[in-house]
């Protein structure tokens, strides 16, 4: 157990949760701390029951304790307010974050695309942009690097019982961290992004559809195949990420239509959007760990 | 006592759904003159999707929202305008730009059971002391309790007008009835209360009169009904209706009916009429601006649109997943391939 890294989980709701049951089997990565603010929350006793420390102070509840218990990276599940705070207080004591809410206070982190380029680089806080934009930018980028894409757009259609408080009051950042995350990673010149919540019963599974207009006319083929190579990619770590239907071209548009089902692990299967961003966190998580091992 | 409407125009906005969000300034700014000449006192202007809805998705527009109020705005001599906004489609930094504009009402739509994505958006306007609604979209999908709640939540943000949105032109004037009534009800006193409608199933203005007798005291109306679906509740209509009943409206009759009819009706590009499409959208309860796109779907993969939008509303898709019209189009072509 000693060759692991110790790593802290802000935020207990369904993100932190599913998280630590990801990162339980992890090799290279041992949960240590869960820290939350209600002292009644069911994720903070469903942590403890897993052999956590808990704390219901916050980060602040936190700190005195991370040199003691070697705390090293912090994955933050609480929001995009309250995140800025976060990564100030745990960086000063040198602990790397990875951030889950849309705060973007770091580079951006979209594994398939470009967890490589942040090796080496001793990145303090690192973003996982959002639901919507780690079930697109794969495939935005997939386009992207057979030709040029003027623009892009995405629409992400989530159940209402998978989001939580912290996305329905970050509906703003959202959409302006996934928009600025399809020109960065995904390669558009341009970016729009759209998110649905739609309160169906039963819940429906996950739906990203992803607009892309290029510049000359697409290159049918070969988008075909990167697309497809990249799903392959992507169902590396998101089993139930696939293709309904699509590539469709008509003119300059290139449309895509996915759906995410979750592994299931803490979320019920529908929750594909919260799945598909704590699978990408785990894996960056993992390779942040094995870094820091070398 | 007198009862008293407040008469808001949707022709240059949920009209901008059948244009294909193409109008051209000139026909905004002109219809946008006849209105407030007519006495319209609200006129809202943006694209059909609201404050940052050109997309792929929605439509590219022929301009841009900011050149639309910025073209409409100045010109009004009495009227005030109106933007909409939906969250998770435009942002706060939108209603900013609405605002310096000098836009004088904000319309918050979520759908009927989400009304907290918009608290960021509602709590924006209040702040910048501007009328601000709340607007509850496909209100049949969700029982009079369930609507409360959402009104209510709205409220507390700082929205001082809730509106019952018939979206899918779905309701009959009982369901209009019962929903107004418990809203009105249960939220205080000096909160407005609005009504929209789709005349999908031709019910518009008796829906409207419905909500107004049940407490209601904003309608939406259209001139010449230009809005999506069969269109919203025409405006001519409502006011020689509201004038029959004694309801006043301070809408000239044969003012707004010269607009629709001189200025309005000249510019569609097909008639607003309930065809068997649009009939669907009010009988199987599905969002009134996916009739264009599920008859252009109808045209690319050779299945009805009218299927189409009955599976569409069977699986409860709501406003804004014009995304997933294609995607049933395409699946349903698939399933009778195979």
């Amino acid at each position: 157990m000693t060759n692991k890294v110790k790593f802290a989980v802000i935020g207990p709701g369904n993100i932190g949760t599913d998280l630590l049951y990801k990162l339980k089997r992890s090799r290279v990565l041992e949960p240590v701390w869960m820290v939350g603010v209600d002292p009644t929350s069911e994720g903070l006793r469903r942590a403890r029951d897993m052999g956590l420390k808990t704390t219901d102070l916050g980060v602040d509840g936190l700190l005195p304790h991370v040199r003691e218990d070697d705390v090293r990276i912090a994955f933050d599940a609480t929001s995009a307010y309250v995140h800025p705070e976060n990564s100030r207080k745990l960086g000063e004591l040198g602990v790397m974050m990875i951030d889950l809410t849309p705060a973007a206070v770091g580079p951006y982190c979209v594994p398939p695309v470009n967890l490589k380029e942040h090796i080496g680089k001793r990145e303090k806080n690192v973003n996982m942009v959002t639901c919507g934009g780690q079930a697109t930018i794969p495939l935005i980028a997939a386009v992207s690097r057979v030709q040029s894409v003027a623009y892009a757009e995405i629409v992400a259609t989530i159940a209402s019982k998978s989001a939580g408080p912290g996305t329905r009051k970050n509906i703003d950042e959202f959409t302006r961290t996934t928009a600025g995350a399809v020109e960065k990673i995904g390669g558009a010149r341009q970016g729009k992004a759209i998110i649905i919540i739609n309160p169906a019963e039963p819940p429906l599974i996950m739906r990203d559809t992803v607009h892309c207009l290029t510049e000359e006319p697409p290159k049918q083929r070969e988008i075909t195949e990167s697309v497809h190579e990249m799903l392959r990619e992507v169902q590396r770590y998101v089993p139930g990420y696939r293709l309904v239907n699509g590539p469709v071209f008509e003119g300059d548009r290139v449309s895509l239509f996915v759906e995410v089902a979750g592994l299931g692990d803490f979320l019920p299967r529908y929750a594909g959007n919260l799945d598909i961003m704590t699978a990408a966190a785990a894996r960056a998580g993992e390779m942040f760990a094995e870094e820091m091992l070398r | 006592m007198t009862t008293r409407v407040t008469v808001h125009d949707m022709t240059l906005r949920d009209g901008m759904h059948p244009k294909r969000h193409r109008m051209t300034l000139d026909q905004m700014r002109t219809i946008a003159r006849g209105l407030d000449d007519a006495g319209v006192p609200l006129i809202e202007v943006t694209h059909g999707d609201g404050l940052g809805g050109a997309s792929v998705n929605y439509g590219f527009p022929a301009h841009y929202d900011e050149e639309y109020l910025a073209a409409v705005v100045p010109r009004m001599k009495r009227a005030k305008i109106s933007a909409l906004l939906l969250p998770g489609i435009g942002t706060v930094d939108h209603l900013r730009m609405a605002r310096d504009l000098g836009v004088h009402t904000i319309r918050v739509a979520t759908h009927c059971t989400e009304a907290d994505v918009g608290e960021q958006h509602i709590k924006f306007a209040r702040e910048m002391e501007m009328d601000t609604v709340g607007f509850l979209m496909m209100s049949h999908m969700n029982d009079p309790k369930g609507l409360v709640q959402q009104a209510k939540r709205m409220e507390s943000y700082g929205a001082n007008c809730i509106y019952i949105t018939d979206s899918a032109g779905y309701m009959l004037p009982e369901d209009v009835r019962v929903r107004v009534d418990a809203v009105r009800q249960a939220l205080e006193p000096q909160t407005e209360l609005g009504f929209h409608g789709h005349h999908n199933l031709a019910m518009g203005v008796a829906n409207s009169i419905v909500a107004i007798e049940a407490g209601a005291n904003r309608i939406d109306a259209a001139a010449a009904g230009l809005g999506a679906g069969a269109g919203n509740t025409p405006t001519e209509v409502f006011v020689a209706v509201c004038e029959r009943m004694g309801i006043v409206t301070g809408v000239d009759l044969s003012k707004i009916q010269d607009v629709a009819e001189d200025l309005v009706v000249p510019i569609m590009d097909r008639p607003i009429r309930i065809d068997r499409d649009a009939l669907t959208l009010g009988y199987a309860g599905v969002y009134s601006s996916f009739l264009l796109f599920a008859k252009r779907a109808e045209e690319k993969y050779g299945v009805p649109a009218r299927e189409i939008l009955v599976e569409l509303g069977r699986r409860g898709m709501i406003g804004g997943q014009e995304d997933m019209i294609e995607d049933t189009a395409l699946t349903m072509a698939k399933e009778r391939r195979s």
